[in-house]
């Protein structure tokens, strides 16, 4: 079926868009049986090259519950200067001297702004931070807005315009405040003045209140680095056996309360630097009590996390808030412990902001993903956008039914909005506040056609995205995607349907449903449902012979989609087993947002074997694969992993590689290195970098994602000398396929 | 000595600034006038003598009452007449002559005119022209013009409404009824006759001041023994402490009480202790000694918690000791132990300052620190309104520049180095603005908090912070403010969070401390303690008129508790334009134990010098903080009430947030039980402590005192300026809750059964007409007049709501000798004497009568200092003095004298420097000239005579107390 696989790739790399089906059944019953939905992962700002903007509005259908943009799939009648719509059908006037397009644009007045919040416990910690935001000043186009707040057991907003003595407004952390306290306190309230006057002072007033503390990095880059450079550390004293005081909570309600007065509806990021867990007012995740651990998931099934709810809320509200403004919030979390992530996930899940988790501000993990963050197009523009709305427009055979990805409901209800709801569902809009050339949704689609109403032969169901958003450049753009696939009827044109299976696409958009239900649901309860829909897929699609496990087949299609599973179902998305909180919130944030290849790689990592028997090649994510005499590179998304087997570390150890006549092994050692290096630069957010060889602690990172073929309790029964045997209970792939062929061939289930 | 007769002031008519119509305006203006010049005076005055009274055991029998001489011709002392062996000059206390008794006023043939209602100041009839000598020395008029303001006033509305001539009036008898009080200001006219009385004849407070100098000051004042009366307050002696307090420590109303209750109820003579605990000393005595009992803390009476004294009664050849206050038997701890001489005394008695001595100190252990931890040093905290009236009168900047060189005289201990004192500094408007002015940092940094609602500090390390340390930050800090607000257009400010705000950061830093506010103007911005101008004149004179002196809301007395909790002393500088409402504001302050200053209408050209003063003065000051004050007393009186600035939260405990050297603590005992002749009763008064440098401490005070169960013994040895102390503060709480006037009436009431309870108990028997005081209290009368008269109690139309408050919580915490001054003022001639003599002139009394128009005075009372040049003063004074050409050239109101190089200038400047330093507050001078608007202002204190608010002359008062006095023994 090569010419499935190129068609979805070409698809993906025109549209950005993947679906699970390229070939819909073409009713719901049908539908339904297919047991994987009709959904497809949209990567609405995917970079193109040959993609010009155009410079003139869009064109719409005329009918007011429709409003679809005309698409290379509408049908024109040139002559007669027409166009139907291929949603509605509505028959549409072209305005003079149109020809079609898909992307338009047109000029937007404001500029994106950035929001500094930062905090640091550790001297040595705070100058590293220090660095990167000076660097960051640097890397921002010189009429960006920046502010800068910082917190720890008060809460400071800085005013940038001042000369002479530093000024600063100082709140309480333990205190949360409204928007309008927060301007009041500020002083950017207008003052009330006589009606007539006010009238007339309005509009020079705005810029200049707010100037106080938000001003263009030109203007006040000498300041800003003065007063980076003046900050201590929190000046109330920690005692011991206490955490510092650190009023997150606080300081991001002022930061969102900040730009909600004075940037609404205008693209800006607010970047939270945090090297602890809010141990304070509201949002407080722990208590200063060192003694009180941080709530681990133990304590929160126990329902012992005594402050989470009541966090979560918090963070929760800010997030819808700032979500309402269009802005996005960014949390860079740099300390050993958690820092309340699970509590705060919120906030940049909701409004499209980036989640960043390290031990230190001084590691070059947060350092280059910090980079990265202000990294440049092709034409100097930032790769991130702001304050988008994607509009997702069906024809009439189907119905949306919720989104999974970094972004909130606007709650538009339309015709093509379905009742039955996956992830976010329940409206046709959505709103991503910060974006960026990666960033993927998953979107769920019902099939409503009904099984007595057949679509005739050769019938197109369409689907329109339409995507506004700031490019950082200032602009606003349009961009709209519409794509098409072939109804089939599921009776007589299964193989078809079954032939255009994308189970990379199925994989993902599954896993995104699993992640999502874990939100709210008992591990154990989205393990069981992922497992049932694996099993119904194979008895839809497998070829076996009843009781008899030993037929199963899969045809080439589906052949991967049950090992996608087994790995998925051991990944920290699901498993939260040896993860904390904090680690789980931050997987799944990434998960939630990363396009389909990267996905891939999350759900089951990449594993490259080099030796001298051969040029490097991938290999099993098997604990097979672990030789003495391979160098084995492991890409987690997360984690890249250099791990040497054990001859090559002894190898290493007796120093060959430094004798010339050994340079072929030096050769070998660096090449693993090498194509480390080329992941690490493509990679945001950087993963984290090991390098380790048998027997080594970090070892753990290979071992515990591997395929555990051999265990302890397998490993002289196998009588193998080849591979490493994992400490685990776990079941192997092996196990796992076994037991899936003698359920799905069971007529029991 | 001059006769000045001819120089006598013009004629009331002619007189501008006396009004319209003088003497026509007053029917009864010839009150005292209308007698042809020799005629014999209506008063005889006889002062008695114990001696000649049975009632009276120790004194020898000498003097009687005689007739003092008549009118005209040259007088004697008016106390004393004719000197009588013992009669009290140099003699010993005990012999002192202990009453005055005057003959009342009817004795004397009729014959004066009445003429309309009593009160208004006798105008003198233009006819009077007889000078008489006055037994000071001075020559003066008898009955000067008295100003005539004439034109009718609130307080007396009945002034005036009766025009005619008052020799028209038909003559009537003197009655007591008729003689002029504060009440019977409203009383329908009467028409009564009256004889005139010499004020000469009257007790004069410059002649009892004159003669304790000369008689008590030359000996130092040893302290040994029991119930002494000390010299006056305005006498200069040393004192040597041989095991009571000094009498700059304690001053008592009486130093022989009665044993029961019930004779006390008698005299009604209050019982009161007015206790400076840490007043200064002057350099010839030595500060109490400090005295370290070790680990184990300071030795105590197990029961009563008294400490160790030296009237405690070491028995048992020294292994015990009995209590001196409750008579329970401790054990003396094996480390104490010492042997007993013959005499049951301990041997080391003279090497222990708390067995010989009257005041000392002990070292505190940690028991007695707050939280069981040993205190840190105190801070500062400077908090500045920014504000446009800050800033527009240029206070921000000239206290911004004073307090540069200021830091570095906080006060230290000892012979340190350097001060342990730490500073913080805050601005504010309507929002508060901390600095960080760490040492490290290159620039301070400003953090400003606006949740006004809900103060805290921003930050810790950094705010206060050691002077030396962080010398360029905070001068650079300094120097920038002025020029941060210079440009500001807030009016409003806050005034409750900025306290707020001090004291949490106290609170953060563990520590005690004091605040300085700088604040402009009533705090009307949205915050917690926010006040409305409720400033309402309509109320005075009506049983409204005591929220004028509360506090408009209860949200100050809240903070204070908090503050006295902390430690957090509070003083406040205020430079009003308008009402601030002073009673609100000084809450906080006055609970605290902190000062008020108030510069209405500051300007920096006019106010700066006294501004600055006191403010160097305020900080340099020795400071007390976080202090816990407990009065113990024998059995049989227990101390009962406290006035001053201080808080209590329970009957016993006067809690000091900060106690500085001018506080002053009145106490008043009640008997709970009998006294015993015997051993006396004694008062210890301990002070617990914070030292400006951080170390805890507890100051003692022992004081005995001589018990009585005859009531001479109790009059004989009372002091009147403690009494006027007690009585004045007493008064100033009372029109908290009750009408001034009931106020006043319960003085004059209580004043007049001390008076008639003597009369009738200690007196010889005599005409019944006859006014007898007692020696000790001959100037009750006048003295009293003076409380009553105050603006508090009477105020003038000119005296403003504000004024009242901030005079009102003056006297609080006033001590015995600012009482006297400030009531009855200093007036001093200035040419009188020859330039040569470098000695103090001596006062004359303030009267205006006493002034002569050939003549410079200078008048102070504590808070000002006016310059009264009479209109005829040689032309070679004025040069010389003002460097001027003649006295219409002299700038009325000027406040500073031109420093020229000749002896009359030098000496006026250099005594005018001598009364501002003994001063707490500096003076502002004021120069007036005579007949100018702004003799108004000078004359208010002169109060011997009728004040323009309708306060009684002092022959008035006289009269009226012994009408009260007359009323109360029939």
């Amino acid at each position: 079926m090569a010419t499935y696989l190129e068609f979805i790739q070409q698809n993906e790399d025109q549209d950005g868009v993947r679906f699970s089906w390229n070939v819909w059944p073409s009713s719901r019953l049908e539908a339904t049986r297919m047991v994987v939905p009709l959904a497809c992962l949209l990567t609405p700002l995917k970079e193109r090259l040959d993609l010009p903007p155009v410079q003139y509005e869009p064109v719409l259908c005329s009918r007011p519950t429709c409003k679809a943009i005309l698409n290379p799939l509408c049908q024109v009648d040139f002559r007669a200067k027409l166009w139907a719509c291929n949603f509605c059908f509505q028959r549409n006037q072209f305005p003079p001297a149109y020809t079609g397009i898909t992307e338009v644009n047109q000029p937007a007045e404001l500029m994106p702004q950035f929001s500094t919040i930062e905090y640091m416990i550790q001297e040595d910690d705070l100058q590293a931070l220090k660095e990167s935001l000076q660097m960051s000043l640097s890397l921002l186009p010189p009429d960006a807005l920046v502010g800068l707040i910082t917190f720890g057991r008060m809460v400071q907003v800085h005013e940038l315009s001042c000369e002479g003595i530093s000024k600063s407004y100082v709140f309480r952390g333990t205190k949360d405040l409204t928007a309008k306290q927060i301007q009041d306190m500020l002083g950017l309230s207008k003052p009330a003045m006589p009606m007539q006057q006010a009238r007339s002072a309005q509009p020079q007033e705005h810029p200049f209140v707010s100037s106080r503390f938000l001003q263009p990095v030109h203007k006040i880059d000498m300041n800003l680095t003065d007063l980076l450079g003046e900050l201590q550390r929190d000046p109330w004293p920690v005692t011991q056996g206490k955490r510092p005081l650190r009023s997150t909570g606080v300081a991001l309600s002022i930061a969102v309360g900040l730009l909600e007065g004075t940037f609404p509806n205008t693209g800006a990021r607010i970047m939270l630097f945090t090297g602890g867990p809010p141990t304070q007012g509201p949002g407080m995740v722990v208590g200063d009590e060192l003694k009180t651990p941080i709530r681990s998931w133990h304590d929160i099934e126990k329902d012992n996390a005594r402050f989470m709810k009541k966090a979560t809320k918090h963070y929760e509200m800010l997030a819808n808030r700032t979500a309402a403004n269009g802005h996005c919030i960014d949390i860079y979390a740099c300390a050993l412990d958690q820092t309340g992530l699970l509590e705060m996930k919120c906030c940049t899940n909701v409004t499209g902001g980036h989640m960043v988790m390290g031990d230190s501000f001084n590691t070059s993990l947060f350092k280059q993903t910090f980079q990265r963050i202000f990294s440049k197009d092709f034409n100097g523009n930032f790769r991130m956008a702001f304050g988008a709305t994607l509009e997702v427009k069906t024809s009439r055979e189907l119905k949306i039914a919720g989104t999974i990805g970094p972004c909130v409901s606007l709650n538009v209800k339309g015709p093509c909005v379905s009742e039955n709801e996956l992830g976010v569902g329940g409206t046709s809009q959505w709103k991503i506040c910060g974006l960026d050339p990666t960033t993927t949704l998953g979107i769920y689609f019902e099939v409503v056609n009904q099984h007595n109403a057949p679509i005739p032969q050769g019938g197109r169901g369409a689907i329109q995205f339409v995507t506004q958003y700031q490019h950082s450049s200032t602009q606003r753009r349009i961009r709209v995607t519409t794509i098409a696939r072939n109804w089939a009827d599921a009776q007589s044109q299964l193989k078809h349907i079954e032939a255009a299976f994308d189970q990379e696409a199925a994989a993902v958009l599954m896993a995104r449903l699993g992640v999502f239900r874990a939100e709210s649901e008992e591990g154990p309860d989205v393990l069981r449902w992922l497992d049932r829909q694996l099993i119904r897929l194979c008895q839809k699609f497998g070829q076996y012979n009843k009781e008899d496990s030993t037929s199963f087949r899969l045809s080439d299609s589906f052949s991967l989609y049950p090992q996608f599973m087994f790995h998925l179902r051991r990944s920290p998305f699901l498993q939260v087993f040896n993860n904390s909180p904090d680690e789980s919130s931050y997987y799944r944030h990434h998960f939630a947002r990363q396009d389909l290849t990267q996905s891939l790689i999350m759900i089951q990592p990449i594993l490259y074997a080099y030796s001298f028997h051969g040029p490097p090649e991938p290999v099993l994510l098997d604990s097979g694969s672990i030789l003495a005499d391979r160098i084995l590179l492991m890409d987690t998304f997360f984690q890249i992993v250099i791990y040497l087997g054990e001859t090559i570390a002894q190898w290493r150890k007796a120093g060959y590689q430094d004798m010339p006549e050994y340079e072929n092994f030096k050769h070998l050692l660096q090449a693993p290195l090498d194509d480390a290096q080329e992941i690490l630069q493509a990679r945001f957010p950087m993963p984290r970098y090991i390098n380790t060889e048998h027997g080594g602690s970090q070892a753990r990172f290979l071992l515990s994602k591997v395929n555990p073929s051999q265990t302890h309790n397998n490993l002289y029964a196998w009588g193998q000398e080849t591979g490493a045997p994992i400490l685990t209970d776990d079941v192997s792939l092996q196990v796992f396929m076994d037991h899936l062929k003698k359920l799905a061939v069971s007529s029991a289930s | 000595m001059q006769i000045s007769g001819a120089a006598a002031p013009a004629p009331p008519q002619t007189g501008l600034d006396y009004g319209p119509p003088t003497s026509g305006s007053f029917p009864n203006s010839g009150l005292y006038g209308s007698y042809p010049q020799g005629q014999a005076p209506p008063l005889n005055l006889a002062q008695g003598h114990p001696g000649t009274q049975p009632s009276q055991r120790s004194a020898p029998p000498q003097a009687s009452s005689f007739t003092s001489p008549a009118s005209g011709g040259p007088r004697m002392p008016s106390m004393t007449g004719p000197l009588l062996p013992g009669q009290g000059f140099g003699g010993p206390p005990v012999s002192q002559p202990n009453h005055v008794s005057s003959t009342p006023p009817q004795a004397l043939p009729p014959g004066t005119q009445m003429t309309g209602p009593p009160g208004p100041p006798p105008s003198v009839h233009p006819s009077q022209a007889g000078y008489q000598l006055q037994q000071n020395g001075s020559f003066g008029p008898v009955r000067g013009p008295q100003p005539n303001y004439g034109s009718p006033y609130p307080g007396a509305p009945t002034f005036g409404s009766q025009p005619g001539p008052p020799q028209s009036l038909p003559p009537k008898r003197l009655d007591p009824d008729a003689i002029p009080s504060p009440q019977l200001n409203e009383l329908p006219p009467q028409q009564k006759t009256r004889h005139r009385i010499d004020p000469d004849a009257i007790p004069s407070p410059i002649q009892v001041i004159e003669d304790d100098r000369n008689n008590r000051g030359s000996e130092p004042f040893v302290t040994d023994v029991r119930g002494q009366v000390p010299p006056l307050v305005t006498t200069n002696f040393l004192v040597k402490d041989q095991g009571n307090a000094s009498p700059r420590y304690i001053r008592c109303t009486s130093y022989n009480i009665p044993c029961t209750s019930d004779v006390a109820k008698q005299a009604q003579v209050p019982l009161a202790a007015v206790i400076k605990p840490l007043a200064r000393l002057p350099p010839e005595e030595a500060s109490p000694y400090v005295v370290d009992h070790g680990e184990s803390g300071p030795l105590r009476c197990n029961r009563c918690k008294a400490y160790m004294c030296p009237f405690m009664q070491f028995i048992e050849g020294g292994r015990r000791f009995q209590c001196c206050f409750c008579s329970c038997i401790n054990d003396v701890p094996p480390q104490y132990f010492q042997h007993l001489d013959h005499t049951g005394r301990r041997v080391d008695a003279y090497d222990r300052p708390e067995l010989s001595l009257g005041s000392y100190e002990f070292l505190a252990t940690v028991d007695y620190c707050k939280n069981n931890k040993f205190p840190s040093p105190p801070a500062f905290i400077f908090m500045i309104d920014v504000s446009y009236n800050a800033i527009r009168s240029g206070l921000v900047r000239l206290l911004c520049e004073e307090l540069k060189s200021l830091l570095d005289f906080l006060p230290r201990e000892g012979g340190a180095e350097e001060s342990a004192i730490r500073v913080g500094f805050v601005t504010y408007n309507k929002v508060l603005h901390f600095y960080n002015v760490k040492s490290s940092l290159a620039q301070p940094q400003m953090m400003v908090v606006s949740d006004v609602a809900d103060m805290f500090v921003p930050l810790l390390d950094g705010f206060l912070v050691n002077v030396s340390e962080s010398r360029t930050v905070i001068t650079s800090l300094l120097d920038q403010i002025p020029e941060m607000f210079a440009d500001t257009r807030e009016t409003e400010t806050v005034f409750a969070p900025v306290i707020q705000a001090g004291m949490e950061a106290l609170k953060a830093a563990e520590c005690a401390g004091k605040l300085f506010l700088f604040h402009t103007s009533l705090p009307i911005a949205e915050a917690p303690g926010k006040l409305k101008n409720r400033d309402d004149r309509k109320l005075i004179n009506t049983d409204k008129e005591k929220t004028l002196f509360q506090a408009q809301t209860g949200a100050y007395q809240t903070l204070a508790k908090e503050c006295v909790a902390q430690g957090c002393c509070v003083a406040l500088f205020l430079f009003p334009n308008q009402y601030v409402d002073v009673a609100t504001l000084s809450v906080v302050p006055q609970l605290t134990g902190g000062s008020v200053y108030k510069y209405a209408c500051f300007q920096v050209e006019n106010d700066q010098e006294r501004f600055l003063s006191d403010l160097c003065r305020d900080v340099q000051k020795v400071v007390g903080f976080d202090a816990v004050m407990r009065v113990r007393t024998s059995t049989g009186i227990r101390a009962v009430d406290f006035f001053g600035a201080f808080y209590m939260s329970n009957t016993t405990d006067v809690e000091l947030a900060g106690l500085d050297v001018d506080k002053t603590v009145t106490v008043e005992f009640k008997h709970d039980d009998r006294l015993n002749e015997e051993s006396g009763a004694l008062l210890q008064c301990a002070l617990l402590y914070t030292s400006c440098a951080g170390q805890r401490r507890l100051r003692i005070h022992n004081l005995a005192l001589n018990c009585c169960t005859q009531l001479a013994d109790l009059y004989r040895n009372c002091e009147t300026d403690t009494l006027i102390n007690y009585m004045a503060k007493f008064a100033y709480r009372g029109v908290l809750n009750s009408p001034v006037k009931t106020v006043r009436d319960t003085l004059i009431t209580q004043c007049a059964q001390i008076l008639a309870c003597y009369r009738k108990n200690c007196a010889s028997p005599s005409s019944a007409g006859q006014l007898i005081l007692p020696e000790c209290m001959k100037l009750l009368p006048v003295y009293l007049n003076c409380v009553l008269k105050s603006d508090v109690l009477q105020p003038g139309a000119e005296v403003t709501t504000d004024d009242r408050a901030y005079v009102r919580q003056l006297v609080t915490s006033m001590d015995v000798a600012e009482t006297n001054v400030f009531f009855y003022p200093r007036l001093l001639p200035l040419t009188k004497s020859p330039i040569e003599n470098t000695t103090e002139p001596p006062a004359v009394r303030a009267s205006e009568e006493r002034l002569s128009n050939g003549d410079i005075y200078l008048l102070e009372n504590g808070l000002n200092l006016f310059l009264w040049v009479g209109a005829s003063v040689q032309q070679g004074v004025v040069q010389s003095l003002f460097n001027v050409s003649s006295f219409s050239h002299i700038t009325s109101g000027l406040s500073v004298l031109p420093v020229l190089d000749n002896p009359l200038s030098k000496k006026v400047r250099g005594l005018i420097d001598s009364l501002r330093a003994q001063r707490s507050r500096y003076m502002k001078l004021i120069v007036v000239k005579q007949e100018d608007k702004l003799e108004m202002l000078f004359k208010h204190f002169l109060v011997e005579d009728k004040s323009l608010s309708g306060g009684a002359s002092y022959v008035d008062f006289l009269c009226h107390m012994h009408k009260e006095i007359r009323q109360l023994l029939s």
